[in-house]
């Protein structure tokens, strides 16, 4: 396993100063840009590739990047746009930010890429507001790529065009959303739009718009270079490819790690030299905050792709790791995530603006040993109400994680609630 | 026809078009399902989530229950608005909604018509499961005709979308998140928009309530009437509130064709107006070195009719254009049955040269509903905003359904959709016209003739006068004059433009009324040169200019007050203090009135009397009186019955209002509504001259229309104010600067003085100093040279 790591989106990590044109080059970057400058191939070959590769969208949500693509009608007229999301504001994910610092010409080359299969000329990478030092390095790479005439108009006499342009976000996480990123980059408020229409067919300022991670965008150059069997090869069926993880929580050595789907969780926790303290493991959160949590026991006989943590009852979401040694306090960390969501949420729709704050409060509640006994069923049953009837996926996510803890915790709730506010001090 | 799809709700099956949202149809079927956020008139924000129901197509359900009014339907859907699951979701929507209101019902005005309320008798609890601290928003001051109670408010954004697609002002937005989200202008600022208040009906809460009626009743005391507005030419439907022998408040009523589902704040808040300190309250006689006094009606009258049958036909009657059809056509019958020729309601008109080729019944020249389809219009001396704000709106849809608005007016407007405008001097508003014409290869005869012959088009004029006759072509170009084209000196001219320019588009040329029934006048025969069923008068009588030019022995002014009403304020002093003796009906005394009249009479207003009012697209809208009128005052109709009675005039005994209406009506069968010329508007020459002289342009502002806006307390109190609005280069030539107080001379021995006010809308040449305002009742012409004298 450990050879085929870090070969997709961080294959320049060995290199001295990776985020620089000459290195991205001699590793045969901005490659398959040319042989599409060059041969004009048809798109609909290029997409068939990536539907092979089984890619699927590393924003969260695992959405097959290839047949995403073939949704945007490439005869209709007018303009479309490529959207990159660098916006990266799942608690626990940290891999979009090293592929802007480490491998950005491998991103600017996906991103052209994907305006040439679907017929964008104009594409945004949408940056996370934080992000001061991955901009910097993004927004040099553009300035490299358009001096040495890999982007523009009629680049290289090809006839064809593609623009790129960086936002930068303002700090809400909401604006990770597709759509309410799309009305941040309008200058509007970021609030999720309601679907449909999707944004294929109306997306950026009313055109068609494809919207992808950044991890899903890097991967593409490399894909087209080895073929689509090959990526799909390198995992499973349905789950093509590597994955970056952002491993964090109670680990020896927290970091970001490319490996197969379906690497056992057991050898990602090996690589990153265990449970701290050589404690033993409580609970991970397995694809950032939104997803369920699952309890050490069962995550350690689970595989690290979409299918197996859909039959486990969480998601790969993500790819953010978050573990949890014993001892960690469950309603400390339920009320912090509640928080999250609370504060986050956009507030135009009703069970999410209301239910968010709700189920903080009286997780915070509960957490100054105020509890009440009926407030586990209150809890379980107003995320019961907000899962479904929302706007965007933010209500799922602040509900879910709700559900799951008290499903596997409950006991820690119920000994806060008993003992009041003797289980604070 | 579209094809039509069925589909089931609730077990019921309906008819649909394609891509309706299940919400509409269920509408349409009278099935309830409950929502907030939803308006029929607004986009669609789905952010409530009060209307999820269970739906599926094909046999599949869909995975999750979908809301009802973001949900197009499709032929075969089927629908459960009331299954275990769709209840189950309503209920939880409204429980989330009320965990952080206030619950404050008995101390909110919106309590008894509050949607909120209503759907928690349905689908709340007794009891709330929320035990936690409630959010408090602080209020911000919206000013005062909205009061703000923002912790109540449900973020349903009806507010935020009516501005950014109704108004087409963004005043109100929201900002912050989750359940800090909050409503408001961010900056806090008094909404300004002349439809603003039509968010407070919007707002399913407490919390945007109507400020001037905050605390004045609960709902179920009110009594409902229906009503006519007063103001503008579209006559909008109102729902008049009432409590005891109190107007409380005013309602839009539902009117697709006229106002559709809004109304303006002048409409909405002139009410306010009914109860002016200075109302009168009973006839008054002036005495001896000017004292009022007041007596008995009978006397009253008596002394009238005594004064007016001495004057015989030296009798002068000038009426308001918004007094009712019974009362214009009773005052000319009054007149004409004395002998007497002189009665007129174009009170703000100059040019009376073209009453012989005048429109035989002057309209809007298409439906008022027809305007939003227009693909052209060409809007000439109209702020039209300020005129006819629903009006405005309609004219807006046009230009956002990609329709060309062009503009030419001697001033620029601030217009909330896109539009050309061509903005020049008077003089200067006859040679962009005659441009646009000479664009389309007219080239006119008579004077119009050496107009066009002057002028060179701009590339742009050519360009609008292409489009026009592109929406020409296909019936959809339209060509209105409005209030400022009235006002000017040589609106023969213009409107012989108007008509040439039509010509060559196949536009149709359309007038705005200056007020709620100045074409009501026509029918009524309350015009010089029209007789009752707007027959023309076979010897004109003197129009409103020429009775004051040559004083009458006796005059009746109906309505109206002397310094803001009238187009030359000065001069018709002038001409009043010449008369013998002046009568004036009113609902008002004021000060500028009281110098002229002798005798006072005082008459019912908006609300307090039955009668009918004739809107732009000729509509008879009758209405009952819903109040009564204060103290003494007398329904108009009925103090002219009397009077003519007493002048023993023939058949002046109707029993009602109907009858009068029914009399008039008859006489009416045969008129048509025609805005063609019906002689020679060409042979005029211009009175302007291309002159460097400077010239006022005098508006009047939106709530400076008549006496009752003028008193309507809340909307006066961000009124305009009486300024001089000068184009900054212009001003710098002359001296003056920002805030300079500068006497206005418009040559009759007046001087009004009044602060500089830059404003590069302005053209050069031209001084915006309002009309109808305090300070302006000196002034001359509303459209005139002026000079200014920094003081
Ligand atoms: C509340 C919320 C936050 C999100 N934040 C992100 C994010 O930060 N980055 C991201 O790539 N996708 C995020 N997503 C997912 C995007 O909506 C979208 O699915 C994704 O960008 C699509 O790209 P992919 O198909 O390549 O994964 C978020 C979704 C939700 C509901
Ligand atoms: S679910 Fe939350 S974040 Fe998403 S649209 Fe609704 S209020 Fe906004
Ligand atoms: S009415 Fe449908 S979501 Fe508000």
């Amino acid at each position: 396993m450990v050879e085929r790591q870090n070969s997709v989106c961080f294959r320049t990590l060995h290199l001295d100063q990776p985020w620089r044109l000459d290195s991205y080059r001699s590793i045969g970057g901005y490659g398959q840009w040319e042989r599409i400058l060059q041969e004009r191939p048809d798109p609909a070959d290029l997409i068939e590739q990536l539907k092979l590769s089984a890619l699927r969208g590393r924003g969260g949500a695992g959405f097959p990047t290839g047949l995403k693509w073939s949704f945007m009608l490439r005869s209709a007229p007018g303009q479309r746009y490529i959207v990159c999301n660098s916006d990266e504001g799942e608690p626990g994910t940290c891999k979009d930010r090293d592929i802007l610092r480490y491998n950005p010409h491998q991103l600017i080359e996906g991103m052209a890429i994907a305006g040439y299969c679907i017929g964008a000329t104009v594409g945004y990478n949408y940056i996370r507001g934080e992000f001061f030092e991955p901009t910097e390095r993004f927004e040099a790479a553009v300035q490299e790529a358009y001096a040495a005439g890999l982007l523009g108009k009629d680049i290289g006499g090809s006839g064809i065009d593609f623009d790129l342009y960086v936002h930068n976000g303002a700090g809400a996480y909401i604006c990770g959303e597709e759509t309410a990123l799309l009305e941040s980059i309008e200058g509007k408020k970021g609030q999720p739009r309601y679907k449909p229409p999707f944004p294929a067919q109306s997306g950026l300022y009313g055109r068609p718009t494809t919207i992808n991670n950044t991890e899903s965008l890097a991967s593409v150059p490399v894909i087209l270079e080895k073929g689509g069997q090959w990526f799909l090869d390198q995992g499973l069926p349905n789950n093509g490819g590597l994955k970056v993880f952002s491993v964090t929580g109670h680990v020896e050595k927290p970091r970001n790690l490319e490996v197969p789907l379906g690497t056992p969780f057991r050898e990602l926790l090996a690589q990153c030299g265990g449970v701290k303290g050589g404690k033993k493991l409580k609970a991970v959160i397995p694809g950032g905050s939104s997803t369920p949590v699952v309890p050490g026991d069962q995550m350690m006989e689970l595989n690290m792709d979409y299918d197996s943590l859909a039959k486990a009852g969480s998601m790969l979401g993500s790819g953010a790791v978050i573990v949890m040694a014993e001892g960690t306090d469950m309603v400390k960390v339920l009320a912090n995530l509640a928080h999250f969501y609370a504060a986050e949420s956009c507030g135009q729709c009703t069970p999410c603006r209301e239910g968010t704050g709700w189920l903080s409060r009286v997780l915070h509640r509960i957490l100054k040993g105020q509890g009440r006994r009926e407030d586990l069923d209150l809890l379980d049953d107003a995320a019961n109400r907000i899962m479904g009837r929302t706007i965007c996926a933010l209500g799922d996510a602040a509900a879910m994680p709700v559900r799951s803890f008290l499903k596997h915790y409950r006991h820690e709730f119920e000994r806060y609630i008993a003992q009041g506010e003797r289980c604070v001090s | 026809m579209t094809q039509k799809v069925k589909i089931e709700i609730d077990g019921r099956t309906c008819e649909a078009t394609p891509g309706e949202m299940i919400i509409a149809v269920a509408d349409r079927a009278g099935i309830p399902i409950p929502r907030f956020c939803y308006h029929k008139k607004l986009s669609i924000a789905a952010n409530c989530r009060m209307c999820l129901v269970e739906a599926e197509q094909g046999g599949r359900p869909f995975p999750k229950l979908v809301p009802a009014c973001a949900t197009p339907v499709m032929e075969g859907m089927r629908v459960q608005t009331r299954s275990a699951l769709a209840r189950e979701a309503q209920q939880s929507t409204l429980e989330f909604l009320l965990i952080n209101h206030p619950l404050d019902c008995p101390i909110c005005d919106q309590g008894g018509e509050c949607e909120l309320q209503d759907l928690t008798l349905r689908y709340g609890k007794d009891k709330s499961r929320y035990a936690e601290a409630k959010r408090v928003v602080k209020d911000e001051n919206l000013g005062p005709l909205i009061a703000t109670e923002m912790t109540r408010c449900i973020h349903c954004t009806r507010c935020v979308r009516f501005g950014a697609e109704i108004a087409g002002l963004r005043e109100l937005g929201a900002t912050g998140r989750g359940d800090h989200m909050r409503i408001g202008t961010y900056v806090e600022q008094t909404l300004g928009h002349e439809l603003s208040g039509n968010i407070i009906d919007l707002c399913p809460v407490g919390a945007l309530t109507a400020k001037p009626s905050r605390f004045r009743a609960r709902p179920w005391e009110l009594i409902q009437v229906d009503g006519i507005a007063p103001h503008d030419g579209l006559g909008s439907h109102l729902h008049l509130h009432v409590r005891g022998r109190q107007l409380v408040r005013v309602h839009p009523r539902a009117q697709e064709a006229i106002n559709e589902t809004w109304i303006s704040d002048r409409d909405r808040f002139s009410y306010t107006g009914l109860s002016a300190p200075d109302r009168l309250g009973e006839p008054m006689i002036k005495r001896e070195g000017g004292c009022w006094q007041a007596l008995e009606w009978q006397g009253a009258l008596q002394i009238a009719a005594e004064r007016i049958r001495e004057a015989g036909s030296e009798l002068g009657a000038l009426i308001a254009p918004n007094a009712t059809l019974e009362e214009m056509y009773l005052l000319q019958r009054l007149v004409r049955g004395l002998g007497a020729q002189a009665i007129d309601s174009r009170l703000r008109q100059q040019d009376f040269r073209g009453d012989a080729a005048d429109a035989s019944l002057p309209w809007l020249g298409v439906s008022i509903a027809k305007v939003e389809e227009q693909e052209g219009i060409l809007l000439i001396g109209s702020d039209i905003r300020q005129e006819q704000p629903l009006l405005a709106h309609r004219v807006r849809k046009a230009a956002l359904a990609g329709g060309l608005v062009a503009t030419v007016n001697p001033y620029r407007l601030d217009l909330t959709f896109p539009a050309i405008q061509f903005t020049a001097s008077p003089s200067g508003m006859l040679r962009e016209l005659a441009a646009l014409a000479k664009a389309l290869r007219k080239r006119g005869s008579g004077t119009l003739r050496t107009l066009i012959s002057e002028v060179k088009p701009t590339a742009q004029q050519v360009e609008v006068a292409e489009q026009l006759k592109q929406a020409g072509k296909r019936y959809r170009g339209l060509i209105l004059l409005g209030a400022l084209a009235t006002a000017h000196p040589d609106y023969s001219l213009l409107r012989a433009l108007a008509h040439l320019i039509a010509d060559a588009t196949r536009a149709k040329v359309g007038f705005l009324p200056a007020a709620a029934n100045s074409f009501g006048a026509y029918l009524a025969g309350a015009l010089p040169h029209r007789l009752p069923g707007a027959r023309p008068a076979e010897t004109p009588g003197l129009s409103a200019e020429a009775m004051l030019n040559k004083p009458r022995k006796v005059y009746l002014l109906w309505g109206l007050e002397p310094g803001f009403d009238l187009a030359d304020p000065a001069k018709a002093v002038q001409g009043l203090d010449r008369a013998d003796f002046v009568i004036a009906c009113t609902g008002y005394r004021s000060p500028a009135l009281e110098r002229v009249a002798d005798l006072l009479l005082p008459i019912a207003l908006f609300a307090e009397t039955s009668g009918t009012l004739v809107n732009a697209q000729l509509d008879w809208q009758s209405f009952r009186g819903a109040i009564p009128p204060p103290v003494e005052a007398r329904p108009g109709w009925k103090v002219l019955r009397v009077l003519g009675n007493l002048l023993e005039l023939e058949g002046f005994d109707y029993r009602s209002s109907e009858e009068v209406l029914e009399e008039l009506r008859k006489q009416c069968a045969h008129a048509k509504p025609n805005n063609d010329p019906r002689g020679d508007l060409k042979k005029l020459p211009p009175r302007l001259s291309n002159g460097d002289r400077l010239y006022r342009i005098g508006n009047v502002p939106i709530y400076a229309l008549d006496a009752l806006v003028r008193r309507a307390e809340p909307l006066q109190a961000n009124a305009e104010f009486l300024q001089v609005s000068l184009n900054p280069d212009q001003a710098a030539e002359m001296g003056l600067g920002a805030g300079d107080q500068v006497e206005i001379d418009q040559g009759e021995g007046k001087l009004a003085k009044a602060p500089v006010r830059l404003d590069p809308r302005i053209p050069r040449g031209c001084a915006r100093i309002p009309a109808g305002l305090s300070g302006s009742e000196q002034l001359g012409p509303q459209i005139g040279p002026v000079s200014l004298e920094k003081r």
